[in-house]
């Protein structure tokens, strides 16, 4: 239970997998992971499996739903969308990281200077 | 908010479908594997070497799906869940090891739930009437056993009932009720009941209802109408709880009186203010002139007024006691008011910490010995363990079995102690034989219930928690490596191992010595100069009845009993006494009277008994000098009377006291006699003053005992003496007849319920003790083995690993001893109360103590001595 170091990322995760899913409409786990890898340019490495604990999460709490279909190549495969809540859940998500981002890179920005 | 019950539901919901979650799980990340594969498969790698990495990308199956189902569900439950089902196949493959916890752990708790409830009902449980910590206890300044000087008359109590302004009522009860003075008669097999007169606002200042019926009115106390208040206890035997009992006549004294109510079974009067008596009836208390010139006979109940407090009651109190005392004239009268709650549990309070803290410690060896076997097992499962961490076990996942394990033991335990603490508590409530204020209130209730729960788990924690962290300290390396080297098991193992053993010798210790202190206290007691010989002889009942209206006839009917129960064979002696000791007791001022006494120098407060000739020859009380009385002292002769020593001292300071004039109350009699002091008031106390007044010179008395005395064992003259009375006195019933022992029995039923208890705890521990240390050395022979094999191989003889290992046994407890003896020393003083006749640090019993304690040890060591200079030393080398 290595929660210490999860729960940073599990924010961020969190955001990433609920704005994939906006933007992509319904994907498997390992769509998400290589969508979120591409975007990244390989800087942020995912280890694969988190994905599914956090989808897991989302799912229990009620922003994305999965459901059992098949991929492009014909494999079966399990299909995240995102919810209503969701959605909502994203848009404030959204507001709060820049919020958060745009403070802290103010804050670096003076610690620059000084 | 709303997203975090959503979770919770579908990690209960999830709880619940474990199988088919893991399943989809699986699937899931299977597919991912095919996915990635694929992926690989076209960027040019090798089938094997894309299904390879799929996987490695991944990261580790096994714990992704520990922390999916620990996201997923409730793993709090899950673990615990998994814990003991793991526990319970452990522990039935350990059945002897179970056993012997579940006993040992079951009986401290047992012990534990018991002492519980006698402290919750005796000290703790609010008594059983309205708000009853604002009730007084409103006592005449005087010695607790003499009933006269706690007492006051009626004129003093109602004075003090109508000007006083701190409490809201004063309530009183007649203190001079005699058990047994009721005789009833008419239907059925008569009976001897004892009725309390009571005040009119007795009941309503307590608090209490009739629960059938109605009580006392004014009008009915102040004219002493033929009515009667039944106790529940009464109505459920004698009557068999007849729900139309109210209005029923009965023949009491040959009075009828009228059943106007019982009451509520919450309600025992005897055993707030009477323990060991058995109250049945309430008559209305007259508050007459009547009574009044009887002297102190009240007791008094108060309630404090909202707003006061005892200070100011006892303030205004002893102010208004100035007024009272001249308008009475009553020079000894002081208002001393406490608290109910103090008068009624105080005596009671020291012995029954005592016993708690003897079970608190009772309870620390239990969990330091179950501590020390769950260390040898710990010990054992090294293997186990570690292979679960090699699997993936965390540490704490590893503490937490422990724990569930000895948690779940000892709970299992508390089932088997909560039967016995059931069958304890109902052993006391019913124990009649045993004195013991609200001792009829014991039992398990909610609070024991839950004290029961809590002491289980925290038990289970305490004696899991050291074998639990030690796991955690055994790095698994080591013990896959080494488990079984036999030299060395880690020092600090054996490190801890002896200091739980050190604190069981040194708890057994302390316990012992303070059941040690308290035995010889009660050897002490029992071995007390009673000053009567209470053996081989007996008591019954013969108050003369309403058909004796004079004195002529009274006297008459006493000479017949005397005459008839003489004729008895077996029979020695025969006398008559109003009050037998170790019973009520009242007092009279009384003095020579040459002497001139004033308010600085008050003629002595005197025990007065009513007694016939040949009481004291009955009683075994010898006679020191002067004559015993006789027949002849009768209403027409000269007035006379017995005094006892310290009467004889106080007043005549060595002067020759036979033929001297003594006055009471205007009385005056010539000195005839002096006897030996009597233990009237408890066997642990002095006697004070005492005289004896020929029963046949005065009408003073409210009840008769007749006391013989037999060359046979008392108990069986019971019907040869009834057959004998039958002429005077037709309806004796059986259960009057008790013998003096009986009675002496009785008063010390206090004192020897606290021994046995705390004897039987300090066997426990000294067995548990013993079996600790058996334990520690037997296990320390265990991992020797092969240094003991490769002493014997060097010439080591049988007789030097003996003594060699005896010797350690013998540091151990050399060390708790003396620890024990250095705590003893501090905290037996805290026993000086309950001592008689030894002191806190009584040489005697510290050495005796220390001597049992260190056989025991021996003992206990002496077995595996004996195994270990048997191993073959051959054997012991080839071993592992």
């Amino acid at each position: 239970m290595a929660e210490t170091k999860s729960d940073i990322l599990q924010g961020t995760l969190d955001l990433m997998v609920l704005k994939t899913l906006d933007a992509m409409g319904p994907l498997h786990g390992y769509g998400i992971a290589r969508r979120i890898e591409q975007l990244s340019e390989e800087a942020l490495l995912v280890n694969q499996g988190t994905i599914y604990l956090c989808l897991v999460r989302l799912v229990q709490k009620g922003w994305i739903k999965g459901e059992w279909g098949t991929s492009e190549n014909n494999r079966k495969a399990k299909f995240y969308s995102i919810s209503k809540t969701g959605r909502k859940q994203l848009i404030a998500e959204t507001e709060n990281w820049e919020r958060v981002s745009g403070v802290i890179g103010k804050l670096l920005q003076l610690s620059t200077q000084s | 908010m709303l997203t975090g019950l959503k979770q919770l539901a579908a990690r209960i919901r999830a709880f619940f479908r474990t199988s088919d979650l893991d399943r989809d799980f699986d699937a899931e990340l299977e597919s991912h594997v095919t996915l990635l594969a694929e992926d690989y498969l076209r960027r040019g790698m090798t089938p094997d070497q894309a299904e390879r990495s799929a996987r490695l990308d991944l990261g580790g199956l096994t714990q992704l799906r520990e922390s999916h189902r620990e996201i997923r569900g409730v793993p709090f439950i899950e673990t615990l869940l998994q814990d003991l089902r793991y526990t319970l196949r452990t522990l039935r493959r350990d059945a002897g090891f179970t056993t012997f916890a579940i006993l040992t752990v079951g009986l401290g708790i047992g012990a534990s739930s018991t002492i519980f409830s006698v402290v919750s009902a005796l000290l703790i449980r609010p008594l059983p009437f309205r708000d009853p910590g604002r009730l007084v206890w409103i006592a005449n300044d005087g010695n607790e056993g003499d009933l006269s000087a706690q007492t006051v008359p009626v004129g003093p109590f109602v004075d003090l009932r109508d000007h006083n302004r701190s409490l809201s009522g004063i309530a009183a009860y007649y203190a001079f009720y005699g058990v047994g003075d009721s005789k009833m008669t008419g239907d059925g097999e008569p009976e001897r009941l004892s009725a309390v007169p009571v005040s009119q606002n007795l009941f309503p200042l307590l608090g209490l209802q009739a629960q059938l019926g109605r009580l006392f009115t004014a009008g009915e106390c102040q004219a002493d109408d033929p009515v009667v208040l039944l106790s529940a206890g009464l109505w459920k035997r004698r009557f068999a709880s007849d729900p139309n009992i109210v209005g029923r006549k009965l023949r009491l004294n040959d009075r009828l009186l009228t059943v106007i109510g019982v009451m509520p079974a919450s309600f025992d009067f005897s055993s707030a203010f009477a323990p060991g008596s058995q109250i049945d009836l309430f008559v209305p208390l007259p508050l007459t002139r009547d009574v009044d010139r009887r002297g102190n006979t009240l007791s008094m109940i108060g309630r404090l007024k909202p707003g006061f407090t005892l200070q100011q009651a006892q303030a205004e109190a002893s102010v208004l006691s100035e007024p009272i005392r001249v308008r009475h004239n009553r020079d000894e009268l002081r208002f001393k008011l406490g608290l109910l709650e103090d008068h009624v549990r105080g005596p009671m309070r020291p012995a029954i910490l005592v016993l708690a803290c003897a079970v608190g410690v009772v309870m620390l060896i239990v969990c330091a010995n179950l501590s020390n076997l769950q260390l040898a097992r710990t010990a054992a499962r090294k293997k186990e363990m570690a292979i679960r961490v090699a699997l993936g076990a965390g540490p704490g996942r590893l503490i937490r079995q422990m724990l569930t394990e000895s948690v779940l033991l000892s709970c299992c335990a508390a089932v088997l102690g909560l039967i016995l603490a059931v069958a304890g508590t109902r052993v006391l409530a019913h124990l009649d034989a045993l004195s013991l204020p609200l001792r009829e209130s014991v039992h398990i209730d909610v609070a024991a219930l839950a004290f029961t729960v809590l002491i289980a788990v925290l038990t289970g924690l305490i004696f899991g928690l050291v074998p639990a962290l030690q796991v955690r300290a055994g790095a698994v390396h080591d013990s896959l490596k080494d488990a079984n080297r036999g030299s060395s098991e880690g020092r600090g193992h054996q490190w801890i191992r002896a200091t739980l053993v050190v604190s069981e010798i040194a708890f057994a210790c302390v316990l012992l010595v303070g059941a040690g202190l308290l035995i010889r206290s009660f050897l002490r007691v029992l071995d007390v100069n009673l000053g009567f010989r209470p053996e081989r002889a007996a008591v019954v009942r013969v108050d003369p009845s309403s058909q004796y209206p004079t004195q002529a006839q009274r006297n008459a009917y006493f000479d017949e009993v005397l005459r008839l129960v003489k004729s008895v064979p077996g029979i020695d002696a025969a006398g008559l006494t109003d009050v037998l000791p170790l019973g009520h007791n009242r007092s009279w001022s009384a003095g020579a009277k040459d002497q001139v006494y004033s308010k600085d120098h008050p003629p002595p407060d005197v025990f007065v008994r009513m007694v016939s000739d040949g009481y004291l020859k009955a009683m075994g009380i010898p006679l020191r000098s002067g004559r015993d009385l006789t027949e002849r002292d009768s209403p027409s002769s000269k007035p006379v009377m017995l005094i006892n020593e310290t009467l004889a001292r106080t007043v005549w300071h060595g002067r020759d006291p036979i033929g001297q004039i003594a006055t009471y109350v205007d009385v005056d009699r010539q000195v005839v006699g002096v006897v030996a002091d009597v233990r009237h008031l408890a066997l642990e106390q002095g006697s004070g003053c005492e005289m004896y007044l020929p029963i046949r010179q005065t009408n003073d008395y409210s009840s008769v005992d007749l006391v013989v005395r037999t060359t046979l064992p008392p108990a069986g003259l019971a019907s040869a003496v009834r057959i004998a009375l039958k002429p005077v006195e037709p309806n004796l019933s059986g259960s009057e007849f008790r013998t003096l022992q009986q009675i002496v029995d009785k008063a010390v039923s206090p004192r020897r319920f606290v021994v046995l208890l705390l004897a039987g705890f300090s066997a426990f521990a000294l067995i548990l003790a013993s079996l600790g240390i058996y334990g520690v050395i037997s296990y320390s022979v265990n991992q020797r083995t092969q240094e003991i094999g490769i002493r014997m191989a060097l010439g080591a003889s049988a007789r030097d690993l003996q003594a060699r290992i005896i010797l350690q046994t013998l540091g151990l407890a050399t060390i708790g001893m003396l620890i024990g003896v250095t705590a003893s020393w501090i905290l037996t003083r805290a026993l000086s109360k309950l001592l008689f006749g030894v002191t806190a640090t009584d040489p005697v019993t510290f050495i005796g103590m220390l001597g049992i304690l260190t056989m025991v040890a021996i003992t206990a060591g002496y077995f595996p001595a004996r195994r270990a200079s048997r191993i073959d030393p051959m054997a012991a080398l080839r071993a592992n």
